[in-house]
């Protein structure tokens, strides 16, 4: 048996929350109907980023892995799409069903030589090989239109309305969040968390640790590469900067901020992030200072994100006496792991 | 002909890494000592630049403006880094990477705003020293002025900071925190002291960066994200903490981009990426042994 121990907030309450998972649904379904059309392409913007940021969180959150370079995933899945539609030729499906194949066998290849590495050393590797990726799309003129990108590919008619194209991305990622919180409560996934806590451990009791590593990357970068074929949906255009390091620092942001030891958190992140580009942004040519701002509070205040406090706080209120004190223990357990100084803690 | 191309290529690269190497070797000693991933170490790269412009857009025409800017710009860079690390960034230093890194993202975006609010999105620019002015030629090729002072003022910098971290107090134990820093402590020195001296030097080295940059490109918003990544590479390269590795690493991008010019122009920016990924496939800790 392998113990899990971080993950305590929201997992010990969703067993009861599937009430609240079936409104999550519902409720995205209906808004449209009373909504003008901007907010409906502005939840639809929310839900590709969402996505993104939470096939990062299953490698971040759950697998403990300094994924630093998760666009290039995303960027990959949206280029899949957009030239085997322009260049290719090819069918809207085909095109929309390579997106995550393109985008897995990327993470496959990238995570190959990445798993070797732990820690920043993981992440610095990443960042390399992406980047690599990222320059070559930037300047292959002929192929990717370089730093121009590709615009107004034609996807099917029936989607370049905003309406059916939120319905479908909602369904989409509908479908690919049940898929993603499967594999988190799979033996893979439980498997995954034990390695994020103690991989030495794991190592020792016979689990492949690398494999289970790798198996994760391959699977977060599908998802990313699903989120970026929807990208395309929404926005009939890719560009370069959708490979670039800084979108990828941004998708972590979302996802600390939503909160990373949460399965939906990364959404909330996303859905924040967004909402004060396009809200914010509209008043004030400086909204990332206010996004700067409320990043610095956070890791002063709420190092566990919003969704994180959230179920802190649900569960100090809400949980029975006796389940209080088993939450306590394990927020404590929680909280001497992370004092510990040194350099066992850096490595 | 050729060879005289080369030569030019071979010295615009050299002068790039030299550029690269203040900068990283900045980022570097930072990483090594504080073990801070410093993002905003590209947004100070840039308030170095366009200090550099408005002390010297200030001071006029005098002849003696831009050296001025060189050695004022590098110091405000400095003490915004300072001011940073002592009321905030030193009440987190038990925390984890990934939230040193949002943090330090956090912070790269308010300074990147308070850029804007300052400066503007426009293109600014200024000119070299009158002395540094121009070409020489040098084996019958044109050679710009500043681009040799470049290549001079590097090697300075990396002296400087050989005698910085070897032959001063607050260095050598700058050092000694990098490797560990728990005996530091306990050896009855304030480890918050050196910590804050190493981020004052690190802030420092990206202001100088940024103003040394500054007569040679368009100081413009945005100028700290691709150096930010240059620096990250080149530092990861070279050993995370080496700063005689993100000399190499520096060396390494600078040259396989102006030489891969003469291969292949439209891919030249090609080649540094291609060059560091190799390098840290082949050895992933870096060329030269870390202090992690």
């Amino acid at each position: 048996m392998v113990k899990v121990r971080r993950p305590a907030t929201s997992e010990t309450l969703a067993g009861r929350t599937w009430p609240i998972g079936f409104l999550l649904i519902l409720i995205p379904a209906l808004l449209p109907a009373i909504l003008p059309i901007f907010y409906t392409y502005l939840l639809a913007l929310i839900f590709v980023m969402g996505l993104l940021a939470m096939s990062l969180n299953l490698v971040l959150g759950y697998g403990g892995i300094y994924q630093f370079h998760h666009a290039v995933f995303y960027g990959v899945g949206a280029y899949a799409v957009a030239l085997s539609i322009t260049r290719a030729g090819w069918p809207a499906p085909v095109a929309f069903l390579l997106a995550p194949l393109a985008s897995g066998l990327t993470g496959l290849f990238i995570g190959w030589f990445c798993v070797r590495l732990t820690r920043l050393y993981f992440g610095m590797l990443q960042i390399a090989l992406g980047s690599l990726l990222w320059v070559i799309v930037l300047r292959w003129y002929s192929i990717t239109g370089g730093d121009n990108g590709i615009h107004d590919i034609p996807i099917p008619s029936f989607l370049r309305q905003i309406l059916p194209a939120y319905y479908f991305i909602l369904a989409v990622v509908v479908i690919s969040l049940l898929v993603l919180y499967h594999i988190v409560r799979s033996p893979f996934g439980v498997t995954l968390q034990a390695i994020r806590d103690n991989a030495q451990r794991c190592q020792v009791v016979g689990v492949n640790v690398r494999l289970h590593q790798l198996v994760a990357i391959t699977l977060a970068a599908t998802f990313a590469g699903v989120a970026g074929a929807l990208y395309v949906v929404l926005e009939r255009s890719v560009f370069p900067s959708m490979l670039f390091w800084v979108l990828s620092l941004e998708v972590l942001v979302m996802c600390l901020l939503g909160g990373w030891y949460t399965f939906l958190g990364p959404m909330v992140g996303a859905a924040i992030v967004v909402t004060l580009r396009t809200t914010a942004g509209r008043y004030t040519e400086n909204w990332t200072m206010i996004l700067g701002i409320l990043l610095i509070l956070l890791v002063f205040f709420m190092p566990e994100g919003v969704l994180g406090f959230l179920g802190k706080l649900i569960a100090r209120v809400a949980l029975p006496q006796g389940r209080q004190q088993e939450f306590k223990r394990a927020e404590s357990a929680q909280a001497e792991e992370k004092v510990i100084p040194g350099r066992s803690s850096h490595e | 002909m050729v060879l005289g191309f080369l030569a030019s290529q071979l010295l615009v690269g050299l002068s790039r890494a030299m550029i690269l190497f203040i900068v990283s070797a900045g980022l570097t000693f930072v990483l090594g000592v504080l073990r801070v991933p410093n993002v905003f170490h590209g947004s100070l790269y840039m308030i170095g630049a366009f200090s550099a412009f408005s002390i010297a857009t200030q001071l006029g025409h005098h002849p003696a403006s831009v050296w001025v800017a060189f050695l004022t710009a590098p110091l405000v860079v400095a003490l915004i880094g300072l001011a940073v690390e002592r009321t905030l960034l030193t009440r987190l230093y038990q925390r984890e990477h990934l939230m040193l890194i949002l943090f330090t993202f956090g912070v790269t975006l308010v300074l990147n705003d308070l850029v804007k609010l300052a400066w503007g999105a426009d293109y600014r620019s200024i000119l070299p020293p009158p002395v540094l002015q121009g070409s020489a030629v040098l084996m019958g090729v044109p050679v710009p002025r500043y681009n040799l002072f470049l290549l001079a003022v590097g090697p300075l910098v990396a002296l400087g900071m050989w005698l910085f971290t070897h032959r001063t107090r607050i260095g050598k134990l700058a050092r000694a925190a990098a490797v560990d820093r728990e005996m530091v402590a306990l050896l009855g020195i304030d480890v918050n002291h050196v910590f804050a001296g190493a981020f004052l030097v690190g802030a420092y080295l990206a202001g100088l960066g940024g103003a040394l940059v500054a007569p040679s490109t368009s100081i413009t918003l945005g100028m700290d994200h691709t150096i930010l990544i240059e620096a990250f590479l080149i530092v990861t390269t070279g050993g995370l903490g080496n700063i005689w590795g993100a000399l190499l690493g520096a060396l390494l991008f600078g040259l396989t981009q102006s030489l891969g010019v003469l291969i292949w122009p439209q891919f030249a920016i090609v080649f540094p990426y291609l060059a560091t990924a190799s390098v840290l496939l082949v050895r992933p800790r870096g060329l030269l042994r870390s202090v992690w």
